[in-house]
């Protein structure tokens, strides 16, 4: 079986999703190649060298310095075409839910979106889906040859750096035409030097129960200590309160943390959407009925405004600040 | 400025889910179904494009005859007609076909459409009419700006956010804070009633996936919940400990 991983970067660097996808692919068992779309591949490929892969296969043009995604969409089904890729598995990540979807319909192939799981049972090759705000899940089948899933960030570890292996190394001549560039993004702006909680191993998330931006204070402090995210309700981001950036839940990002820690939300519904696939979740709630206490690991009924500090001085204790 | 809007019949968010029983999909009984919530963004921004550049806002869904509903909701905020293509969906990539076939004729300027259905979360409908329609499109748009045949568009990803200039016509897949959309008003339900739905045939080619089985997620949660009893430093102590010893995420 032949696994493409397709290595989206950002600034340079691989991003964390595609490590992952490498491991969900090696998971699988099979040769495992990487496909780099850049318009300067060097240091991607430098990178990949040591991803202990077999191949390395890039497609290369000036234009391609932003993401386009018709032409990058081009370029990585030529680079599956010339890998005669079983499997082309792509991190779950904005661009990459772009991508898939399109490298599936070029390739005639089945696509299984955001995957929680993947394996195989007698030769079939399986994959969990999340469906209904995450209140069921498909395990799902692709029945083309071809078959293309995106990896949820945050399931699957990234492999250890440094096991390096001889890659070969390829290059796909792509024929692009101008009518695959009459998109592409112009700009990225990121917000200042913040963790973003779809990529934070650690989330700390406020609700209406702070009562209002002014107490943000003692979020930021936990955050800081846990050397997490921050994340937030809708109610909160309706309110004003904090932007939308932070919302948390299906209007919001969906997150896979390691850690969760849900603090004066009551834990409805849609927000549940967005995190209830956290390794492990922790509430601070008053109200012992509160329905995020149903999924909690762990959780402390009492008044958010009390326990904050001292699991703050304590978190800085046990990780030794 | 012509502008479609593909929206999608989806069971409400706060509906409780069963499995039926072939173990394969939902048991639709006693399910109240809405239109997509993402939808709505679509054709709230569809509706000030046509009031601000003329033109006409075409709703399309595909499903079966109860699908018209959701139609029905997108002619009450405003929308001028709907077209019902009447097919199964087995997956996306049907879907995606079947709109693709409907809309081709249409000559859209515009298509707008929400992120992503809540049913499936699969966030693949647009990309693949991309493809399908041969037209550029962006997803997740939270800014939506357009000049004569130029459009730009602001995208959320991680950290930040895209700034993407696209020529039109293009997709567009809305995402919450593109704008505050409307409730229809009495007046307009009454007049959606009066307004056409042409129906089609779908003809999809065969699905390209499988549910092998749906499930609902089994919850292994640890479950220690515990109150402060008056006393939130050895509370928060504990809870840290736990973290700590027990998860070892800390
Ligand atoms: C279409 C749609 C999409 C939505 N999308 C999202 C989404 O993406 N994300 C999302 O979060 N919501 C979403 N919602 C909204 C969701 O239904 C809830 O309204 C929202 O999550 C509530 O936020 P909250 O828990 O912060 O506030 P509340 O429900 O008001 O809960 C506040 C909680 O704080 C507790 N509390 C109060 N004081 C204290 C204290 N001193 N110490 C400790 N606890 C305290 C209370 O007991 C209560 O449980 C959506 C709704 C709809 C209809």
């Amino acid at each position: 079986m032949n696994i493409l991983v397709y290595l989206e970067d950002r600034n340079g660097q691989i991003r964390k999703p595609s490590l992952e996808a490498i491991s969900a692919a090696h998971a699988l068992g099979g040769t495992v190649s990487v496909a780099i779309v850049a318009a300067d591949a060097s240091a991607l490929i430098e990178q990949a060298k040591s991803l202990n892969v077999s191949s390395v296969i890039v497609a290369s043009d000036a234009r391609l310095t932003n993401y386009s995604s018709r032409a990058f969409g081009r370029a990585l089904a030529a680079i599956a075409k010339e890998a005669k890729a079983d499997v082309i598995i792509i991190g779950a990540t904005g661009r990459g839910k772009d991508l898939a979807p399109r490298v599936a319909v070029r390739l005639e192939a089945g696509y299984v979106p955001e995957i929680t799981a993947l394996s195989i049972d007698g030769g079939e090759i399986l994959a969990t889906h999340p469906v209904y705000a995450g209140k069921a899940q498909m395990v799902m089948k692709v029945t083309t040859p071809i078959k293309v899933f995106s990896t949820r960030p945050n399931l699957w570890k990234a492999p250890k750096d440094g096991v390096t292996g001889e890659p070969t190394m390829q290059n796909v001549a792509v024929d692009w035409s101008d009518a695959d560039f009459k998109e592409h993004t112009k700009d990225l702006v990121l917000s200042q030097g913040k963790l973003d909680v779809a990529e934070a191993d650690i989330i700390v998330s406020g609700g209406r129960g702070l009562r209002g931006p002014e107490n943000w204070p003692l979020i930021e402090d936990l955050a800081q200590a846990f050397g997490a995210a921050t994340g937030a309700s809708r109610a909160v981001v309706d309110a004003g309160w904090r932007p939308h950036s932070e919302q948390v839940g299906q209007t919001g990002k969906t997150v896979s943390p390691t850690l969760y820690v849900a603090v004066g939300i009551s834990g409805a519904v849609q927000h549940l959407a967005g995190m209830s696939s956290a390794k492990t979740i922790v509430a601070i709630n008053k109200d012992e009925n509160a329905p995020i206490f149903s999924i909690a690991d762990y959780g402390i009924i009492g008044d958010a405004f009390e326990i904050l500090p001292p699991l703050t001085e304590e978190i800085k204790k046990l990780r030794g600040h | 400025m012509n502008i479609i809007v593909c929206v999608s019949h989806v069971p409400d968010t706060t509906t409780r889910i069963n499995v039926a029983g072939d173990a394969k999909s939902i048991d639709a009984a006693g399910v109240k179904f809405i239109l997509n919530p993402y939808d709505e963004f679509a054709v709230e921004e569809a509706l000030r494009l046509r009031d601000k550049l003329k033109g006409e806002v075409t709703v399309v869904t595909v499903g079966a005859d109860n699908a018209k509903e959701a139609l029905r909701q997108a002619l009450a905020m405003g929308a001028d007609k709907g077209v019902l293509v009447k097919g199964e969906k087995k997956d996306s990539w049907q879907v995606a076909e079947m709109l693709a076939t409907a809309i081709k004729p249409l000559n859209a300027d515009l298509i707008l459409l929400g992120k992503q259905s809540i049913d499936f979360d699969g966030m693949e409908i647009a990309p693949m009419l991309s493809e399908l329609l041969n037209l550029p499109a962006v997803t997740v748009a939270v800014a939506l700006n357009i000049e004569d045949t130029k459009a730009t568009v602001e995208k959320e990803v991680e950290g930040g956010r895209e700034v993407i200039e696209i020529d039109l016509p293009c997709i567009i897949a809305a995402q919450k804070g593109l704008n505050d959309p409307r409730y229809p008003s009495l007046p307009n339900i009454m007049k959606a009633k009066q307004k056409p739905i042409a129906e089609v045939q779908g003809a999809p080619s065969a699905a390209r996936t499988e549910v092998v089985q749906m499930t609902k997620p089994e919850k292994k949660r640890a479950n220690k919940i515990f109150k402060t009893d008056g006393n939130a430093t050895h509370a928060a102590q504990e809870l840290a400990r736990m973290l700590h010893e027990d998860a070892k995420v800390i």
